[in-house]
């Protein structure tokens, strides 16, 4: 694994309106890593993405990625950079096909002249996603439209993905599925950056994971130690 | 003879139906834009003598320009305050444009009158003029043309897509103030193209467009919004409800019925005929 750090966040507050969602949030990402960050609900976990993503503009701190402070830059410049979000309730384009979706995913301009070379690696990944491109994405069922948003994220040619919530209201089964997705994406170099809910889960498939409540960062560390850390297991496992 | 001028109704409210269903503005200058449209084609064809099809070449681009100009640097700073705020200043643009025509081309009425806008053609008991005709066959190109680009170009899916989910769309990398420009940029060609046939089938003046506008209204309120297939079947079902009303009880009461028809399908059925 490199040492190198790609994603460095630091002490950053993001407002929505009047409302503090982030409170000096500082975390460092490194490159080939998988990061969780486990929070309650309204924990400011999404926020966290959608500061990364450039959706909501940091009102202090700075955010910089491969070495470069990306705080002020929009979204569409952050894309085209190589970071990829795949949103929470997954979000396809419900009347655009299946292919259609994975095509906007290209949009970017690093991202379209590799198009068929990640269309052909989304498929080899979720080979339903190849059955069902010509059907409007609002009939797939839960799962696949996971499966659809996670590979829309990955036509963008990301070099890091944030996923919100990607098990939300998913059978076990289908939850396992994706989550041997992201290791297969992981051994190919991307790095991962997600967000859940569910903490016993994200301890078992993280290296590291971040602990926040109420908009600021309470723990942090490795998943092993974090297993073991007495007020997770008091908070978070009822030990 | 309802059905062809339908499709000149329809040509005149898909630039409306587009801007509705992508930025969710009523461009209340669509209008206007459309009347633009004519005047440019009674300048090519006044002044330098080309035909106001042909000057299209030249009234296409600029009608696009100046709507991405509008979309860009009004509209879309305007949309940050509020929805409310694009129909306030679209408001503003229809009556600026509208005392420009007066003051450039005084109120009386002008036409685009040309060799072939009176011809007609005899079909089974009726005559129909010619331009009916080629304002059908126009409607027919343009929507096709609207609809591969849509389905076949990234900007066409870019379109779709901000149209669907605006912060999913802005995560795939899409700019969506400059989809929302290029959006109002077309929707603003197409009004270049519905002024030109609209010349050619209508005497206009400086303030037609505002009853242009409310006919496309009422197109699109028919046919559902951003439905391409729902602004056609609009426009054509507006312009037979008014060429039959007129046809059994009289020219006073054509747009009546027309109105009423709109009525209705509000009532039953308020997403229109193709809405979603």
């Amino acid at each position: 694994m490199s040492e190198e750090t790609l994603l460095k966040v630091s002490h950053i507050d993001a407002f929505h309106g009047s409302f503090q969602a982030l409170w000096d949030v500082s975390l460092a990402v490194k490159a080939g890593e998988i990061v969780a960050i486990i929070g309650a609900n309204g924990s400011g976990k999404s926020t966290l993405l959608d500061t990364i993503s450039g959706l909501v503009h940091p009102a202090k701190g700075s955010i910089e990625f491969g070495g470069r402070d990306i705080s002020a830059l929009e979204s569409f410049q952050i894309v085209n950079l190589g970071i990829a979000q795949v949103p929470e309730g997954r979000r396809v384009f419900p009347d655009l096909t299946v292919l259609e979706n994975l095509i906007i995913g290209s949009y970017n301009r690093q991202a379209r002249s590799v198009r068929g070379q990640n269309l052909g690696r989304v498929y080899q990944l979720f080979p339903v996603l190849e059955q069902r491109k010509t059907q409007l994405a609002k009939t797939l069922s839960g799962g696949e439209q996971q499966m659809l948003a996670l590979g829309r994220g990955l036509m963008s040619n990301p070099k890091i993905i944030l996923l919100d919530e990607m098990s939300l209201g998913l059978a076990p089964l289908v939850v396992n599925e994706l989550y041997r997705v992201l290791r297969e994406i992981r051994e190919r170099g991307i790095t991962i950056l997600f967000v859940e809910q569910n903490v016993r889960r994200s301890l078992i498939e993280a290296d590291r994971a971040y602990i926040m409540e109420a908009g600021r960062i309470v723990l942090s560390g490795s998943a092993a130690e974090l297993r073991e850390e007495e007020r997770v297991k008091k908070a978070y496992f009822g030990a | 003879m309802g059905i062809l001028l339908g499709g000149l109704y329809a040509v005149i409210a898909l630039g409306l139906s587009l801007v509705f269903g992508v930025v969710r503005e009523i461009n209340i200058a669509h209008g206007d834009l459309v009347i633009l449209g004519s005047y440019f084609g009674y300048v090519a064809m006044t002044a330098i003598g080309i035909d106001p099809i042909l000057s299209l070449i030249g009234g296409i681009p600029l009608l696009f320009g100046l709507g991405f100009i509008i979309q860009k640097y009004l509209l879309n700073r305007a949309f940050r305050i509020s929805l409310d705020a694009t129909l306030i200043i679209a408001f503003g643009i229809s009556i600026i444009l509208q005392n420009t025509y007066q003051l450039i081309w005084t109120p009386f009425p002008q036409g685009l009158t040309t060799s072939y806008a009176l011809e007609s053609f005899t079909f089974g008991p009726v005559r129909f003029p010619l331009t009916y005709l080629l304002n059908f066959v126009v409607a027919l190109l343009v929507m096709f043309f609207l609809r591969e680009f849509l389905k076949r170009t990234y900007l066409g899916r870019a379109i779709r897509a901000a149209a669907q989910d605006r912060k999913a769309a802005h995560l795939m990398g899409i700019d969506t103030d400059q989809v929302y420009a290029y959006t109002f940029a077309i929707a603003a060609a197409f009004a270049a193209i519905a002024g030109i046939f609209l010349g050619l089938t209508f005497p206009f003046t400086p303030i037609s467009g505002m009853a242009y506008l409310i006919i496309a209204l009422g197109v699109v309120v028919l046919g559902g919004l951003g439905s391409i297939l729902g602004t056609f079947i609009g426009g054509i079902a507006f312009g037979l409800a008014q060429t039959l009303g007129g046809y059994f009880l009289g020219v006073a009461a054509q747009m009546l019925v027309a109105y009423i028809m709109v009525l209705v399908v509000l009532a039953v059925i308020p997403r229109g005929i193709f809405g979603r």
